[in-house]
C-alpha cells in the first residue's frame, strides 16, 4: 500500500436482514485531498460513510486507517485517531450555546472531562481558542445564543467549527450542503476548501455539479457498488453515471440531478 | 485575537457573573428556609421534604442532564435504607457511618444495575432498571435482615460523631439539613463542571458525541452510579429520620413517585426536584387527614401538570421569566 493512502477499504459490504445495501467497495483516499462521494437515492453513500466511522459494522470487508485495520474499533476510538465525521442532519448540541458546542469538543483532550467535582470555570480558558474557531466561520455575532436559534446553514458552518476544533487528520463531512440555500452553499463551499488545508476531507454528496469545483476525486456510488471514480471531467463524462442520474445524456442535467 | 473576540468574551463572562448572582441569591433565600422551617412547620415533616427532596435531585440529575429514565431507583433509595438500618440497629455503628455505608451500599448496586443497563436506549432501559429493581424488592422480602413485611423498626439515631444527640429534634433537623445541602451542593457542581458539559452534549446528541471522540456510556455509566449514591444518602437518612425501614421504601411506587415529583417541579432544572418533592409529600400529608382516596388525587394533578405544564412548575416559571426578559 503506498504511503499517501490515508483511508482505505478493502471489499466493503454491508447486508441488512437479505438486502445488499453495500457491495465489495474498494476505496482509496489519498492523504491532503478533497474525495468526494456521490451518487443517487439509495446508492449506499451513508452506509458507506456509516461503515468508515464504525456506526455500522461492515458484514464483510476491511477499513484501514493510516495502514491500521480499524475494522473492529469503537465510533468513540476511531474519532481519537484523528477520524471525525459530521451528520447528515445537522449535528449540534442544541440547548448548548455556539460557544459551549465547540467548548465541548475543545475539552475533551483535557482528560479532565469526567471530573465532576471540578468548576465549569476551569474550562473558560479555552474561550480564546473557542471564539477563534467561531470567528473563522463567521458566527461571532451568534457566540451567546443557543445553537437552537441558528438558521439552518449556520447549523452546519456551527458543526464544522466544532469538527475544527478536534483538529482532525480527516474530516468526513456526511452532505454538509444539503438543504442549504444558493448562497449558503457558496460560502460552505468555500469554507471546506479553506479548512481543507493540511487535511483530508471525505464528503458525501447528492449533488455532482456541487463538488465539481471542490473535489480532487470523485467516486460515483450506485446501487451499493462503485460505478466510476476520477476527477470530476472524466467522471462527468462516463455515460453510466449519465444514465444512473435519472437517465439524462447531458453533462448539464447530470448536475441537477 | 481580534477586538471584536474580545468583546464577546467580555459578555459571556457578564451574562455568567449575571446568572451567577441570580443563582446565589436564589440559594440564599433558600437556605433562610431552610433554616428557619422547624419553627414553622414539624420538623419531621421538613425532614421528610428534605430526604424526598435530594432523592429527586439525585433522580433528575439522571434523567434531567444525561437523559437517562431509570424506573427502578427505589432500590437505590430503599437498599440503602436497610443498609443504614441494619448497621445502626444490628452492628450499633454511628449515624454518619450507617448513613455512608448505606449510601456506598447503593453505589455498588448503581454500579452494577448501570452496567447492565446502559448500552440500551429509552423504554428497553426504563425496562431493565425497574426488572432489576424488583430483584431488589424480592429480596428485601425474604432476606433475614430486612424483617420482611415488618422492615427494620426502632433503628436509634444515635450520637453524631458521638457528639450530637440526634434524639433532639432539631439536631437531627440540622443534620439532615446539611446532607441535604451537601448532595444539592454535590448535584449542582456537577451539573455545571467539565463532566456536566458532556453529559448535557450526550442529552442533546449522543451520536454527535460519539463522533467527537466520547465513550459515550461511560459518561452515563458514572451519572448513573452519582445519582444512585445519591438517592442512597436520601434513603439512609430517611431510615434515621423515621426509625423504620420498610418494604415501602424499596418498592417500584417508589420509583414512580420520583418520576412524579421531579416532572412536576420541573426536570432539567436544578430547583424543579425541591418543589416538587414538597408539594408532593405536602399533598400526601394533607391528603392522609381527609377521606380522599390519596393516589386518585395526586394521579389527576400529575395528568393536569402534563396536559397544561408540561416544563414542570419550576421549568415553567424559568421560561415565563425568559419571555419577559426577551
Amino acid at each position: 500500500m503506498s504511503e499517501d493512502i490515508i483511508l482505505e477499504a478493502r471489499g466493503l459490504s454491508k447486508e441488512f436482514k437479505g438486502f445488499i445495501a453495500v457491495k465489495e467497495v474498494n476505496l482509496q483516499v489519498r492523504r491532503g485531498t478533497i474525495h468526494a462521494l456521490i451518487g443517487p437515492n439509495g446508492a449506499g453513500k451513508s452506509t458507506v460513510f456509516n461503515l468508515l466511522t464504525k456506526f455500522l459494522t461492515p458484514t464483510r470487508g476491511q477499513i484501514l486507517y493510516k495502514g491500521r485495520d480499524i475494522t473492529g474499533m469503537k465510533p468513540a476510538d476511531v474519532a481519537l485517531l484523528g477520524m471525525v465525521r459530521s451528520f447528515q442532519i445537522s449535528a449540534v448540541f442544541p440547548h448548548l450555546s455556539v460557544l459551549e458546542n465547540v467548548r465541548v469538543a475543545l475539552q475533551r483532550p483535557r482528560g479532565t472531562s469526567f471530573h465532576f467535582w471540578k468548576p465549569e470555570a476551569s474550562l473558560y480558558d479555552l474561550h480564546d481558542r473557542a471564539l477563534e474557531l467561531i470567528e473563522a466561520v463567521n458566527l461571532t455575532p451568534w457566540a451567546n445564543h443557543t445553537a437552537a436559534e441558528l438558521p439552518y446553514g449556520r447549523k452546519r458552518a456551527l458543526e464544522i467549527a466544532t469538527t475544527l476544533a478536534l483538529d482532525p487528520e480527516v474530516m468526513l463531512l456526511d452532505e454538509p450542503l444539503a438543504g442549504m440555500g444558493h448562497e449558503d452553499i457558496e460560502g460552505t463551499a468555500a469554507l471546506i476548501k479553506r479548512v481543507s488545508a493540511n487535511r483530508t476531507i471525505l464528503m458525501v454528496e447528492h449533488n455532482l455539479s456541487v463538488v465539481a469545483h471542490l473535489s480532487d476525486t470523485i467516486t460515483v456510488l450506485r446501487r451499493g457498488e462503485i460505478l466510476a471514480e476520477g476527477p470530476y471531467d472524466v467522471v462527468s463524462r462516463n455515460p453510466q453515471v449519465m444514465e444512473a442520474y435519472m437517465g439524462s445524456t447531458t453533462a448539464g442535467e447530470v448536475g441537477h440531478a | 485575537m481580534t477586538a471584536e473576540t474580545h468583546k464577546m468574551t467580555t459578555v459571556a463572562v457578564r451574562q455568567t457573573s449575571e446568572d451567577t448572582t441570580r443563582r446565589t441569591l436564589l440559594l440564599a433565600a433558600g437556605l433562610a428556609v431552610g433554616l428557619a422551617a422547624p419553627f414553622v412547620l414539624y420538623p419531621v415533616f421538613v425532614m421528610k421534604v428534605l430526604c424526598f427532596a435530594l432523592f429527586a435531585c439525585a433522580f433528575n440529575l439522571l434523567i434531567g442532564f444525561a437523559g437517562l429514565l431509570s424506573f427502578g431507583h427505589a432500590a437505590f433509595f430503599g437498599g440503602a435504607a436497610y443498609i443504614t438500618a441494619h448497621a445502626a440497629k444490628v452492628w450499633g455503628l454511628p449515624p454518619e457511618l450507617s448513613i455512608l455505608l448505606g449510601a456506598g451500599f447503593s453505589a455498588v448496586l448503581g454500579l452494577a444495575f448501570g452496567a447492565l443497563a446502559i448500552r440500551r436506549q429509552g423504554i428497553y432501559f426504563a425496562m431493565i432498571t425497574l426488572a432489576l429493581a424488583q430483584m431488589v424488592f424480592f429480596l428485601a422480602l425474604q432476606l433475614k435482615f430486612t424483617g420482611g413485611e415488618d422492615g427494620i423498626q426502632g433503628v436509634p439515631r444515635g450520637q453524631l460523631f458521638g457528639l450530637f444527640d440526634l434524639n433532639q429534634p432539631l439536631v437531627m433537623y440540622y443534620f439532615v439539613l446539611a446532607i441535604f445541602l451537601f448532595g444539592f451542593a454535590l448535584i449542582w457542581r456537577t451539573v455545571h463542571s467539565p463532566f456536566g458539559q458532556v453529559l448535557k452534549a450526550i442529552r442533546e446528541n449522543e451520536p454527535r458525541a460519539i463522533s467527537l471522540g466520547y465513550r459515550t456510556e461511560r459518561y452515563k455509566l458514572l451519572a448513573f452510579v452519582l445519582s444512585a449514591s445519591l438517592a442512597g444518602l436520601a434513603g439512609g437518612t430517611k431510615a434515621l429520620v423515621f426509625q423504620l425501614a420498610s418494604l415501602t421504601d424499596v418498592q417500584w411506587q417508589m420509583s414512580g413517585e420520583v418520576v412524579l415529583m421531579t416532572l412536576l417541579g420541573g426536570m432539567g432544572t436544578l430547583f424543579g426536584p425541591v418543589v416538587g418533592a414538597a408539594l408532593v409529600v405536602t399533598l400526601e400529608s394533607y391528603l392522609a387527614g381527609t377521606n380522599l382516596p390519596v393516589p386518585v388525587v395526586i394521579g389527576a394533578i400529575f395528568v393536569v401538570c402534563v396536559l397544561l405544564f408540561r416544563r414542570g412548575i419550576v421549568g415553567e416559571l424559568q421560561a415565563f421569566l425568559a419571555r419577559r426578559k426577551s
